[in-house]
């Protein structure tokens, strides 16, 4: 023990650290709860797809399934890197 | 008049499942209603080790829906109440021995019996045995370990109760579901070493229906098959005794989540 030791920083508290990581993955969980289980196979399916014109990784697909009133609606967005298109 | 059912349930293992159903069946008994706790871990019976009656076991669960024997035949009369009963798990290997169906009839025939409330005390994980103990649920006593892995699993088993029921199913309204924290340590909260209450609830977005201390008590009682609640010496036990006062309508502040203070002599001369 220095005698400066007070100037460093305490760590944060273990606690907290569990509580923003909990946060985190059930918000995450949650959110792909109750969806279709073919989902994740799709999304890779898809991926080669579009791989085959546009060079992206499983990152830029976002699959999203919402449900209003009776019906559900699939959103798919692909964010397409700039200027970086695979020759067909 | 039909039997409530309570499924007591938590994905995670080893958080205090049987313990809390122990002593929830308990609970409820010595308020007067008539209780059936059942196993529903099929190939590893222990709720009986817990309420005491591990040899008094004739018939189990899966004999009852085998029709190997009559629901009569099976239910173990507790030793302390005259109202509460044990439907023991079976110690097969064979986990497909339960069946929807045969879980259905074995709940309709304790309903028809008069009994006020049916615990089933579910076995760990999200498989069958997990998904047949909360699927006729009325409501979910769902027990939670402030530990990031089964505030995890918790969340999910409460997805699970939202939509994996025949409530939910049917569109008969969603089940109750209570969150019950246990092996809460305060002393550890007060040192940022442990989920806090409100953490938990913040996280899970579900306020708790309890908060059973951690407590040496709890492992006594298991020792000698008393459930915990019996003992109203120790914090668990009172703890406990609150909680299902809550669970049947009764407004009660928690207890035993703050670090104890001391008083003035204890802090003078230490204890």
């Amino acid at each position: 023990m220095g005698i400066l030791d007070f100037l460093k920083r305490k760590p944060e508290p273990t606690a907290t650290v569990a509580k923003e990581r909990l946060r985190i993955i059930v918000a995450q969980e949650r959110s792909t709860r109750g969806a279709p289980d073919y989902l994740p196979l799709m999304r890779n399916e898809l991926l080669e797809v579009i791989k085959k014109y546009v060079n992206v990784d499983l990152d830029a697909i976002n699959i999203n399934v919402e449900r209003d009133s009776g019906h559900e609606v699939l959103e798919l967005s692909v964010a397409l890197p700039e200027g970086k298109s695979a020759t067909p | 008049m039909t039997a409530e059912i309570i499924v007591v349930t938590s994905g995670k293992g080893g958080v205090g499942k049987t313990t809390t159903s122990a002593s929830l069946a308990t609970g409820l008994a010595m308020a007067g209603k008539k209780v059936a706790v059942i196993d529903f871990d099929v190939g590893l019976r222990n709720l009986d080790l817990i309420m005491g009656c591990e040899r008094r076991v004739v018939y189990d669960f899966v004999n009852v829906v085998n029709g190997e024997a009559t629901i009569k035949q099976a239910l173990i009369k507790d030793k302390r109440h005259d109202n509460l009963f044990v439907l023991a798990a079976s110690q097969t290997r064979d986990k497909d021995a339960l069946t929807q169906e045969g879980v259905e009839k074995v709940l309709d025939d304790l309903s028809n019996d008069g009994f006020d409330y049916v615990v089933c005390d579910s076995p760990a994980g999200i498989e069958k045995g997990a998904h047949l103990a909360m699927y006729f649920a009325d409501h979910a006593v769902v027990v939670v370990n402030p530990e990031v892995s089964s505030v995890r699993d918790s969340d999910r088993i409460l997805g699970l109760l939202s939509s994996k029921t025949r409530r939910a199913e049917r569109g008969e309204g969603a089940i109750t579901q209570h969150l019950l924290l246990t092996r809460y340590n305060p002393g550890r909260v007060a040192l940022g070493e442990m989920l806090s209450v409100k953490d938990v609830e913040e996280i899970l977005g579900i306020s708790v229906v309890g908060v059973i201390p951690e407590s040496e008590n709890v492992l006594a009682a298991s020792n000698a098959g008393v459930p915990v609640i019996l003992d109203d010496n120790s914090h668990a036990g009172q703890a406990y005794r609150d909680t299902v006062a809550r669970i049947l309508g009764e407004e009660r502040p928690l207890r035993f989540t703050e670090v104890a203070r001391k008083g003035f002599l204890q802090r003078v001369f230490g204890g």
